[in-house]
């Protein structure tokens, strides 16, 4: 007897909370528009950030440093050797975030998440605080490689939290168990800083910045990132069955655990990769995904490409600004990119009727 | 036979958070004890009961009386007032990441600080009350732009809204701080950095006396609309049906979170962690209904942060600010309860 009340109740309590929600569109149309223009805008977006520097170089000279470099004109050299490197390590970096946050939200169905809630940049974080506290002057290449370290081992401990509690690993859980790493790494690190008083040189080199990036770290992150956007493409149609709900996609025959796994991991390159060469702009990985959502519709086989295009030109778009906004002093990216992205985001909220 | 069971089991549970509450005040009594023996001069146990009993040296009666008690009587109130506050506001927005960060009340208090620093460049000589008051205000004030930039005319304010505008506008506020930050001298930064991580930083008796009010009023407040609560978490069509004034509650309980979280944050500073894992921890606890889950939240709180300063405190170097012990102590307990949880 109690159990059929039960089921009634249950399903009612389903059909109203499928009323609530509107219709789910996906507008593949949209998506194809933004991936087209968005990838001119891109390519258009990186040769302007190119020509623009102390010394201004026209978009022409600029074809001519990528396609005929010719390592004797002082041009070609500062293109090829400063500019270019930086510029590109922004698109990457941007498509990096946006894919890994769009991914996150997918899985953990929170409108909240973000890669820095897997404890990325608070392992990241406290690395980098260890680092500056205790040997200083440590190579360029070594902290990206240890903040790469400290960023997986922040995720790995996420990850395993989650993982091995008894009722098994669930969104909430890994939500959860990610704001609390992360509060307690960025804690120590706070205390660190406060101890040995260089907490305003890590706020500086954390607040995100591409100006040191040299072909040789974008030579190692690149094909790791581009891997990783690859799978994640592949994955999407299970990531739209998931952010349905568990229930729906394990009717629909999807091994969920195992696409979360994969899924975190993707993230993991993504995210780890861009935060030690970047520092901590995660937001791009907040707002790009709700902006591409907001665009393209609820399916993930549109919005992972998508977003991976919008987050891309909004950081170089934000780099650009960075560097033309009080020259020659850099204004941090970060900042700016928050800056530009709550206006929009705000508008996203006023209008957004369903959250993911 | 369900109704009997139904009955039992709801028995059992009062009669379990009964012994849970027991449990929590007597560890914050025992704390407390504690609390005041430790700090830079030890007190012995039985020093301290001298002391409040009127019999100690004037040393001994200034150290506890004017330094120690009033601090501690602070712990456990912002405790107890962020804690409530995380767990209204869990409830309201129905979600779990939510703490009083959500309105925005840390950046907004934060952003108050650092702007006053940049104007007001000689930290030494601050005038005790107005540093509280203008983190008041900003906590304050972006808590009013949050719910007016995620209110619609016809629908009032919906949960998914409100979370995403005050992302928006928190992410909007940490950026302009980071701008700001750059611009402060090393000192000032430190001054800034240490207000933002928390530590304790009214510490006299006047701001007991001016914290004490809101607590006394808000939290039976909240506990007395625990009903209320308990109908939001359900789905938004079967609190409607049950009568309940959704839109109108759920404004009364954020605004009553914001008054709470903000006084706190004004006194503490940014530890705004315990608005988060207080409630989880007490949910663990005594279970999600509110009658038991708020007075259990304000107990998990307090006895958290009285934990914490009384640690960051007996501790040599006085530089460890209490929003970092709080995370330090806080987390890995949560964490232990998370690996643990079934469901």
């Amino acid at each position: 007897m109690s159990s059929t009340t039960n089921h009634n109740r249950a399903d009612q309590a389903m059909e109203a909370e499928i009323e609530e929600l509107p219709p789910l569109r996906s507008r593949p149309i949209a998506a194809s528009l933004i991936l087209m223009f968005g990838t001119v805008a891109l390519v258009f977006g990186i040769a302007l950030s190119v020509s623009f520097g102390a010394v201004h170089m026209s978009l022409s000279t600029v074809w001519s440093a990528v396609f005929a470099f010719n390592p004797d004109i002082t041009h070609h050299q500062i293109i090829q050797e400063i500019r270019l490197p930086r510029v590109l390590a922004s698109a990457l970096v941007g498509a990096a975030f946006a894919v890994a946050g769009a991914l996150m939200q997918g899985i953990t169905r929170n409108p909240m998440a973000d890669s820095g809630i897997l404890g990325l940049n608070a392992g990241a974080a406290l690395v980098l605080a260890l680092c500056f506290a205790l040997v200083p002057g440590l190579s360029y290449n070594m902290i990206l490689l240890l903040c790469f370290i400290g960023a997986s081992i922040g995720a790995v401990i996420v990850f395993g939290i989650s993982a091995v509690s008894r009722g098994g690993f669930t969104p909430v859980r890994l939500v959860l168990a990610g704001s609390a790493v992360s509060s307690l790494l960025y804690a120590l690190s706070e205390g660190i800083a406060l101890h040995f008083k260089i907490g305003q040189d890590l706020a500086f080199w954390f607040a995100g910045g591409v100006a040191n990036v040299k072909w040789e770290q974008l030579k190692t992150i690149t094909p790791w990132v581009i891997v990783a956007i690859l799978a994640a493409i592949v994955i999407s149609r299970s990531i739209t069955l998931l952010s349905l709900g568990e229930e729906i996609a394990i009717n629909l025959g999807q091994r969920t655990q195992l696409i979360r796994v994969i899924a975190v991991v993707i993230i993991v390159i993504l995210a780890g990769s861009s935060v030690s060469v970047v520092g901590a702009v995660s937001f791009v990985g907040l707002i790009v995904p709700h902006i591409t959502r907001y665009l393209v519709g609820v399916d993930y086989r549109w919005i992972i490409p998508c977003s991976a295009i919008l987050g891309g030109l909004l950081v170089v778009l934000a780099d650009l600004g960075a560097r033309m906004i009080n020259p020659p002093y850099e204004f941090p990216i970060g900042a700016l990119i928050a800056m530009l992205g709550v206006p929009f985001f705000l508008y996203l909220a006023r209008n957004e009727r369903r959250g993911l | 036979m369900d109704m009997m069971n139904r009955f039992g089991i709801e028995e059992r549970r009062r009669k379990r958070s009964m012994l849970v509450l027991s449990i929590l005040g007597a560890l914050i009594i025992i704390t407390f004890i504690i609390s005041m023996n430790t700090g830079y001069i030890r007190l012995s146990p039985l020093d301290v009961i001298k002391t409040l009993f009127g019999m100690g040296t004037d040393k001994q009666e200034l150290i506890l009386f004017d330094f120690r008690l009033p601090r501690i009587v602070i712990s456990v109130l912002i405790g107890a007032g962020l804690a409530v506050s995380g767990c209204v506001l869990q409830g309201v927005s129905r979600n779990a990441l939510a703490d009083p960060g959500l309105l925005g009340i840390n950046a907004g208090a934060g952003l108050a600080v650092i702007l006053f620093v940049c104007f007001y460049p000689t930290t030494s000589t601050v005038p005790v009350f107005l540093l509280p008051l203008l983190a008041l205000l900003g906590a304050g004030l972006t808590a009013l732009l949050i719910y007016g930039l995620a209110h619609k005319k016809n629908e009032g304010v919906s949960p998914t809204s409100l979370i995403l505008t005050g992302i928006a506008v928190a992410a909007g506020i940490n950026a302009a701080m980071i701008v700001l930050t750059l611009t402060l001298s090393p000192e000032q930064y430190q001054f800034v950095a240490t207000w933002i991580a928390g530590s304790i930083w009214g510490t006299t008796w006047k701001f007991v006396l001016a914290l004490l009010p809101w607590i006394i009023v808000l939290l039976p407040y909240v506990i007395w609309k625990a009903n209320l609560m308990n109908v939001l978490n359900l789905s938004e069509h079967t609190a409607a049906g049950l009568g309940a004034p959704i839109e109108a509650g759920r404004r009364k309980l954020m605004f009553a979170a914001v008054a709470l979280a903000g006084s706190c944050v004004a006194v503490s500073g940014g530890i705004g962690f315990v608005g988060l894992i207080g409630p989880h921890l007490a949910r663990t606890l005594v279970g999600p209904k509110h009658q038991q889950l708020l007075p259990a939240s304000a107990m998990v709180g307090s006895l958290l942060v009285i934990v914490a300063d009384t640690i960051s405190r007996s501790m040599s170097s006085a530089s460890i600010p209490t929003g970092v012990v709080v995370a330090v102590i806080g987390a890995p307990y949560f964490l232990y309860l998370l690996a643990r949880a079934k469901n």
